[in-house]
């Protein structure tokens, strides 16, 4: 982020930027919820609720929406999905429940809004005390590392069967991409924080911050200590370009910036590059894309190797990019990064690509120069091998660098389940995290109880 | 006045005539407004000649003083998008004096002589009442009168009304005295709250009425206040019973109409169709089964007036793609095929079938006919993930529940399944112990 300080601040007022980061879908008013539950068919056997990676019973709750029984729909979702109201904004839902809903065959081709439909049963819950009773305590005790979704889910199941959990989490508040990583007009405000507090009002919960797995605390003395363990540990680290030494110094990874992006209270304080690359072609490339323009960015360029037809961003996130003006670059491939006599960051050379008879990437002679004070590299997260540093964590299996589990979350050391995005299961989404993060915390159980039982 | 010329070029666009002659009262178009708020007074009753209704029965008059109304008079039962699929209400005749509603009645009848003007009345169940107003009402120039003798609250507890309409002895009474009393065409206005709707009709007869009309409305409680434990329309805490109206109640006046319709004893006996008509088709239904008039009150009461001109387009356009030229040439034309269901025919079969490229996949169909009908719809996940919904025809009773329940128009078709066995009822069933006739062929 030191490298973007010369840059100049927004010209907007704070009120002004603040603004352009509310909802990007705002939430449905009473009455709109109301006409849109009434859409849902109720279908038996319903697409959707296989299409969700946490199995909500989709028409259930949408059902109990129409018949005003709001917190029964809360209910219904948060025992599938704890999370259900940051899921409810972050899902690319375009990909998951609303692309299976049957409302999208030819007569209508338009999906329930079913996303928006549980933000309004979450948003809308008035329980007197946390929904879920704990079960009677068993003394077992289970440390959690990472307060991501992943984490925080298998807390909360844990606790709920009745057994007490530590989280030990490196940074200073939880959620993690939640608070950190999440474009800002997804969750806006300080809606992570709330459902964190609404999570954890179960009890039997305790958080330790600022500590870290492979930075002082070992997996030992977590065994030792713990009769389970948990990794929740996401992806910290962010792929870098394979550029010359000085490129690689001047880019800029895109999380650094959303990082400091979701923290600031006054965005009036974030340097602000009139001109800006990006490097990447998921979401976090249009994430990136989307809120430079929002913050002020006259000319934002999105660069591919490929083409549209291969990025990873979903045509629905490729839809918000074009609508916020962001322009698109595809087959060209950084070379490297062209700096001022400052040593700032003017612009960047690109070599033309092209696919080949054979469909692979192939350069040209051809080159491209864009001119811009930024370039952001949004080219993928990786697991941060750090954190496995100690001597038991460096025994655990990994498959392309993350932690191998097996279909009951656990990793090859004896009493350690691993669960979210450094493990090699799924997609990289929330919602998949939160799944995780329950049946680990199911498998956990069941494998204490009945050893318990046994004894 | 525009709405007649509306009317005139479709009716000679399609060779379509809608004017009626009812009991010897002469209308425009069949459409008339029920006695009800919308015909309270010369106001609305101008308004609603003006937007081209054919006809309208004065809002139910009665011996001064006139009646009193409480405050929070109507309620609804809604359907799952708001709709209003019935309408509730507690009111009573009109709360306006004799005089001022016969001046303006003059008045209307003068300024709009080509419209049916009908008087709704309901006095006292002694013949000095009725002896007393109808030459009252006869020198308004109105072109006849309706005994309303169904309104299901308040009246009653006064003797008036549904206490009158469901004893058939004192509804031919009433009419025998409103002939005598009275020289233009008399209509007596029968109430639902009754077991069977053929005895006051026939009683009706009996006394020398003209016509029915038929139905009021239906005694009814739509909804609570739960928290307040008190029924809606609530008047300070409590609430009563009222009458109800609306969509909700078209199957049961229907059936009530081709009831009438179908007795021998009443054949032939003008029936004015009322309840849940809000659609020209739901009119054309009306006398598809013996109807020659219909009259709309609860439509009305949530759209406003214009909806007839709708109703007039849409049933002129329908007559006349189907070779109608006249009210009359349709009027009755279902009777013949409303029968009782011992004559329907045993060896008709038809099944279910599912058009596959119209299919949505909602599950819908299996889940109603898996759970409460036949088991007759399969479930099947094929590779691709997707599912399967296939009629089992061997397990099929052709029910319809899959058709009613399916979201998709059209998708399930109940097809006829040629068995080639002849016509064959219940009365000529061989599994009837009670059958009639031994020889299925030979009856019919
Ligand atoms: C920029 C960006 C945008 C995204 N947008 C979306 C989106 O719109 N929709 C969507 O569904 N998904 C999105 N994702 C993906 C989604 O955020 C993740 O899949 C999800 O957060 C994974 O949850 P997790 O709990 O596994 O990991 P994380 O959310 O990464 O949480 C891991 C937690 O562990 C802590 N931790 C890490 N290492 C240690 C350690 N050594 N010791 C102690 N604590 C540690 C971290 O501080 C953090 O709190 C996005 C990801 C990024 C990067
Ligand atoms: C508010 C209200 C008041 C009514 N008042 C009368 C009345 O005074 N006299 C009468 O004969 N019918 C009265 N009715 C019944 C209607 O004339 C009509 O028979 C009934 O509403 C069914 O028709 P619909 O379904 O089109 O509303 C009233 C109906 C309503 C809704
Ligand atoms: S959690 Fe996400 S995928 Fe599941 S139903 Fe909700 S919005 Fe859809």
């Amino acid at each position: 982020m030191n490298k973007l300080n010369h840059l100049p601040r927004s010209a907007a007022s704070a009120a002004e930027l603040a603004s352009r980061f509310t909802d990007l879908h705002p939430a449905l008013t009473p009455r709109q919820a109301e006409i849109e539950s009434e859409r849902c068919l109720y279908c038996y056997d319903a697409p959707c609720v296989e299409a969700c990676p946490t199995g909500i019973d989709v028409p259930k709750f949408i059902r109990q929406i129409a018949y005003d029984n709001l917190n029964g729909a809360a209910k219904t979702i948060l025992d599938a999905n704890i999370l259900g109201g940051s899921c409810a904004r972050v899902c690319p839902t375009e990909i998951l429940c609303e692309r299976a809903c049957v409302r999208n065959y030819d007569q209508e081709a338009e999906p329930v809004k079913i996303a928006l439909l549980q933000r309004h049963a979450i948003d809308g819950m008035t329980f007197r005390r946390h929904p879920f009773e704990r079960a009677p305590m068993t003394g077992k005790r289970i440390a959690v590392v990472g307060a991501g979704p992943a984490g925080l889910s298998c807390a909360h199941r844990l606790a709920m069967h009745g057994h007490d959990v530590v989280i030990f989490e490196a940074q200073a508040k939880p959620g993690g991409l939640n608070e950190y990583g999440i474009a800002r007009y997804k969750l806006t405000d300080n809606y992570a924080q709330e459902e964190v507090a609404f999570l954890l009002s179960i009890g039997g919960i305790e958080i330790r911050y600022g500590q870290a797995l492979g930075r002082g605390l070992e997996l030992a003395t977590l065994r030792r200590e713990f009769d389970r363990v948990f990794l929740a540990l996401g992806l910290q680290a962010s792929r870098a370009l394979a550029l010359d030494e000085s490129s690689h110094a001047s880019a800029t990874a895109a999380t650094d910036y959303i990082r400091v992006l979701r923290q600031s209270a006054d965005l009036t304080d974030l340097p602000v590059p009139a001109s800006a690359i990006v490097i990447g072609a998921g979401n976090t490339a249009i994430d990136i894309a989307v809120q430079a323009k929002r913050l002020g960015s006259e000319e934002v360029t999105l660069v591919y190797r490929r083409g549209i037809e291969h990025m990873t961003a979903t045509p629905h996130e490729q839809a918000i990019a074009r609508d916020a003006g962001v322009r698109l670059v595809t087959y060209a491939q950084p070379e490297r990064i062209l700096l001022d006599n400052q040593g700032h960051v003017a612009g960047m050379r690109f070599t033309r690509t092209r696919l080949a008879a054979d469909g692979r990437l192939e350069a040209s002679d051809e080159t491209l120069d864009i001119a811009a004070q930024a370039v952001f590299t949004a080219i993928g997260q990786a697991f941060d091998v750090e954190a496995l540093s100690d001597m038991q964590a460096q025994t655990l299996a990994r498959d392309s660098g993350r932690i191998r589990v097996n279909d009951a979350f656990r990793t090859s050391l004896p009493g350690v389940y691993a669960g979210g995005d450094c493990v090699n299961l799924g997609q990289d989404l929330t919602v998949e995290a939160v799944q995780h993060g329950k049946l680990a915390a199911e498998a956990i159980h069941f494998e204490l109880m009945g050893k318990a039982e046994a004894a | 006045m525009m709405a007649t010329n509306v009317s005139g070029i479709i009716d000679s666009t399609n060779d379509v005539d809608l004017s009626i002659d009812f009991a010897g009262i002469k209308a425009p178009n069949p459409f008339w407004l029920a006695s009800a708020p919308p015909t309270d007074k010369a106001y609305n009753v101008e308004r609603a000649f003006a937007a081209g209704w054919g006809g309208v029965v004065w809002k139910t008059l009665g011996e001064d003083p006139p009646a009193v109304n409480v405050s929070s008079r109507y309620s609804a039962l809604y359907g799952r998008n708001r709709q209003v699929m019935g309408l509730n209400n507690i009111e009573l005749i009109t709360d306006r004096s004799l005089e001022l509603n016969l001046r303006e009645i003059e008045r209307v009848k003068r300024n709009w002589p080509d419209r049916a003007l009908i008087i709704s009345l309901m006095v006292p169940c002694v013949e000095e009442a009725w002896r007393t107003i109808l030459p009252l009402i006869e020198a308004t120039g109105a072109d006849g009168i309706e005994l309303n003798l169904g309104c299901p609250h308040g009246m009653p507890e006064r003797g008036m009304g549904a206490a009158v309409g469901q004893n058939p002895d004192l509804v031919e009474q009433v009419a025998r005295w409103c002939k005598q009393y009275y020289s233009k065409p008399v209509i007596v206005k029968l109430t639902p709250n009754i077991t069977d709707i053929r005895a006051p009709a026939r009683a009706a007869l009996r006394g020398g009425a003209d016509a029915v009309s038929l139905i009021n409305t239906i005694n009814s409680i739509t909804s609570l206040d739960l928290d307040r434990m008190v029924a809606h329309p609530i008047v300070g805490g409590r609430s009563t019973h009222g009458g109800y109206c609306g969509e909700a109640v078209k199957p049961i006046a229907l059936n009530m109409v081709a009831e009438i319709g179908r007795d021998p004893a009443t054949q032939g006996l003008p029936i004015s169709g009322i309840g849940g008509i809000s659609s020209w088709r739901d009119a054309a239904e009306f006398i598809a089964l013996g109807a020659g008039s219909v009259q709309v009150c609860t439509a009305a009461m949530l759209h406003g007036f214009r909806i007839v001109e709708e109703m007039k387009d849409g049933l002129a356009r329908w007559m006349g793609e189907h070779g109608y030229a006249r009210i009359g040439d349709f009027s009755g034309r279902a009777l013949a095929n409303t029968t009782d269901w011992k004559y329907l025919d045993m060896n008709y079969v038809s099944i279910a079938h599912i058009d596959q490229d119209k299919c949505i996949q909602c599950g819908r169909c299996h889940i109603a006919c898996e759970d409460t009908s036949h088991q007759a719809i399969a479930h099947y996940r094929l590779d691709d993930g997707t599912r399967r919904y296939e009629v089992k025809a061997a397990d099929c009773v052709g029910c319809n529940l899959c058709q009613i329940t399916c979201p998709v128009e059209g998708c399930i078709d109940m097809v006829a399944v040629e068995t080639g066995r002849p016509y064959m009822n219940w009365t000529q069933d061989p599994r009837n112990p009670h059958r009639e006739v031994q020889e299925p062929a030979a009856a019919m």
